[in-house]
């Protein structure tokens, strides 16, 4: 699976500026509402509302309800609409407010937009891109905070894309849009507000492979969306003790790019993965099998995981804190791995998200 | 009607053989519904239908060839061996297949019919479907969604009275389904099904009434099928003289027998009909059988795109 595609010039990108992951991600809109006639937003609130993160604030001003495209609360109607509307030419892209909702559009999303192609014996190609949010860490409980994109990572047919930094924000929509096939993005919530310096010039956002967004020699940290400032904050913490720690960032939840992760896992010998899904039957699980299967002979030690504990999302902050990865309970794994000492408290912590028992 | 007819009564033969393996649902005692509508289509309209869509992939012109070879599970099918009876597709015919989840296909006529609307292309997109799939919140979710956004959408349902093995009265509130859609603000009729004139005439009518921009239309086609749900289904929950009263209403029959009595079918024509039908499905099972097999080596395609191939 291979998406191409051709950037246009931006002049206000041709240098470093100032601007949060929600901007970036609503500058990417623009630019393809702007670049291709056949693409509109579909979504609930989108469009006078601003979206409900206010992702796309200002588009209906400048599109026009015709492109951006209020929905009814009929998750399972406007993501199949999507599909049909992809099926017959357009190049829709459909907003989903959280994960949790998605679970009301999954039979369009796995039994249609995943499975027309191979099931039509290659006839009908879905070319859809569907965004939401996902993750917890904003006391929002358990209907609006869970990490799902596991369970689409599960299904063939789909693209995961969960763009972590402003960087890639900006610069995967586009690739997602020339994709053929269906492509599901998630945004954690937790992002939106981050701001940085978006780097000028940077091309296309290769959404095939995983990056490395630190080098290191003792340890990968492997993790993708929300958890990537933790893992980075993590070895930081961890270089203060003169543990080198290579934090690589999935990008691309399906297909997973096992040659990034191999290489990595070849280089330090020891591996991580950091994953807001529960532990049982994660993300994570799926990565450690790999990285076993495919790399038993390079590991110095076993995978660990760092996952949000088996616990539907409670809202009260301690509680939400407890149950998910957080930087001590990432810096106590890496520990463990390089067979280190462990604090006390981090180790307290980061047993219960790997163990799933609370308390 | 009298191909559809013809063409599952074989597959009955082939199923009995296990020629034909899976799930496969006949539309026989239904033919007018597929006929009658699809008369009211043109090319460039689109089709969006269940899994008991044979009847409606013969309609809209899938040649029985490709669907035989597609319930043989051959690579000459038109899903190669990839959908099965449950499953026919056909891009070219604007064939939408083929949906196998109750009401699956119906938002997905919707997005069929949202992008004709946003490009101003005047074109119909039809959804059949059963009654059971008015139960399904797709269905309600598309009806106000269709008509709030004034899509060019035929909503065909095929009240046939059973949800598989569930009688009307036992699976919805209030039987009378136009009555239900209408309140969603959209055209809707109640047609008999068994007469393929009134079918049609009701599907031009609301068709011309899409085409003119007054959005989404819905036919509730009284309709029966003679069989049971599926291959895998004992009936044991019609009453036989329930079956053979509508027997009595067959549509092939009925249509011949009108036919006949106006002098445009004589015996003589009807045999010849007969012997074409009968040729032309032979040659479709025998084309079936020695089609290929799709090489297991291809299992894989299909899954996602080509690589390279980016979107058009």
């Amino acid at each position: 699976m291979t998406a191409t595609h051709t950037r246009t010039t931006d002049p206000a990108a041709s240098s470093d500026r100032k601007t949060t992951y929600r901007e970036a991600m609503r500058e990417a809109l623009r630019e393809a509402l702007r670049t291709d006639e056949r693409v509109f937003l579909m979504g609930e609130d989108v469009g006078r509302y601003g979206g409900c993160f206010g992702v796309s604030l200002g588009l209906l001003e400048e599109f026009g309800p015709e492109r951006i495209r209020d929905a009814p609360l009929s998750e399972s109607a406007f993501v199949g609409a999507g599909i049909g509307a992809a099926l017959a030419g357009m190049r829709p892209i459909v907003e989903i407010m959280t994960v949790n909702f998605s679970l009301l559009a999954l039979d369009q999303i796995l039994n249609n937009a995943a499975t027309l192609l191979h099931m039509s014996g290659g006839q009908l190609p879905v070319p859809i891109v569907i965004r939401m949010t996902t993750g917890a860490g904003r006391q929002l409980a358990a209907q609006h905070s869970h990490s799902l994109e596991g369970w689409y990572a599960h299904i063939p047919g789909l693209r995961v894309l969960a763009p972590a930094t402003l960087t890639d924000a900006r610069y995967m929509l586009a690739p997602a849009l020339a994709d053929p096939d269906p492509v599901l993005i998630f945004e954690h919530g937790s992002l939106y507000n981050v701001s940085g310096d978006l780097p000028a010039d940077t091309g296309p956002v290769d959404i095939d492979h995983a990056a490395v967004r630190r080098p290191g020699t003792d340890v990968s940290l492997i993790t993708y969306g929300g958890s990537l400032p933790k893992a980075l904050a993590a070895a930081d913490d961890l270089a203060n003790d003169g543990i080198s720690a290579e934090v690589v960032d999935l990008r691309t939840l399906r297909p997973l790019d096992d040659t990034t992760i191999g290489d990595s896992v070849a280089r330090t010998h020891r591996a991580v993965v950091i994953d807001e899904g529960w532990r049982t039957g994660s993300l994570a699980a799926e990565i450690s099998a790999r990285v076993t299967e495919q790399h038993f002979y390079d590991l110095d030690a076993p995978v660990g995981r760092v996952c949000s504990a088996e616990v539907p999302m409670p809202y009260a902050r301690r509680l939400e804190e407890a149950a998910l990865p957080q930087v001590d309970g990432i810096v106590a794994a890496a520990r463990r791995a390089v067979g280190g000492p462990v604090p006390t408290g981090a180790d307290a912590a980061e047993r219960q998200a790997v163990t799933g028992r609370a308390g | 009607m009298l191909r559809v007819r013809r063409f599952e009564e074989r597959c009955v033969e082939l199923y009995s053989a296990a020629r034909i393996r899976g799930f496969m649902h006949l539309y026989i005692g239904e033919e007018a519904v597929a006929v009658g509508v699809n008369e009211a289509l043109t090319d460039a309209d689109a089709v969006v239908s269940t899994y008991r869509e044979h009847g409606h992939a013969l309609a809209r012109g899938v040649p029985a060839e490709a669907i035989m070879a597609e319930m043989f599970g051959k690579v000459t099918g038109c899903s190669r061996g990839r959908g099965g009876s449950m499953h026919l597709f056909d891009a070219g015919r604007r064939f939408y297949g083929g949906n196998a989840i109750v009401g699956g296909g119906i938002p997905l006529a919707a997005g069929l019919a949202l992008a004709d609307r946003m490009t101003g292309r005047n074109r119909v997109t039809c959804c059949f479907f059963g009654d059971g799939a008015f139960a399904e919140g797709e269905f309600h979710e598309t009806a106000n969604l269709a008509a709030l956004w004034e899509l060019p959408l035929l909503l065909v349902c095929e009240n046939n009275l059973y949800a598989m093995g569930t009688a009307l009265a036992r699976h919805q509130a209030q039987t009378d389904l136009a009555l239900r859609a209408a309140g969603y603000g959209m055209v809707s009729w109640a047609v008999d099904g068994m007469d393929v004139f009134a079918v049609e005439d009701a599907a031009r009518r609301a068709a011309e009434g899409i085409r003119a921009g007054t959005g989404p239309h819905f036919l509730e086609m009284h309709t029966y099928r003679f069989r049971a749900h599926s291959m895998y289904d004992p009936d044991r929950y019609r009453d036989k003289a329930e079956i053979e009263h509508w027997k009595e209403r067959d549509p092939v029959e009925g249509l011949a027998r009108r036919l006949r009595d106006a002098k445009e079918l004589s015996d003589k024509a009807r045999t010849a009909l007969e012997d074409r039908l009968s040729a032309e499905i032979d040659g479709a099972v025998e084309a079936a059988e020695q089609a290929p097999d799709e090489p297991v080596e291809d299992l894989l395609k299909y899954v996602t795109s080509p690589v390279g191939v980016s979107r058009p």
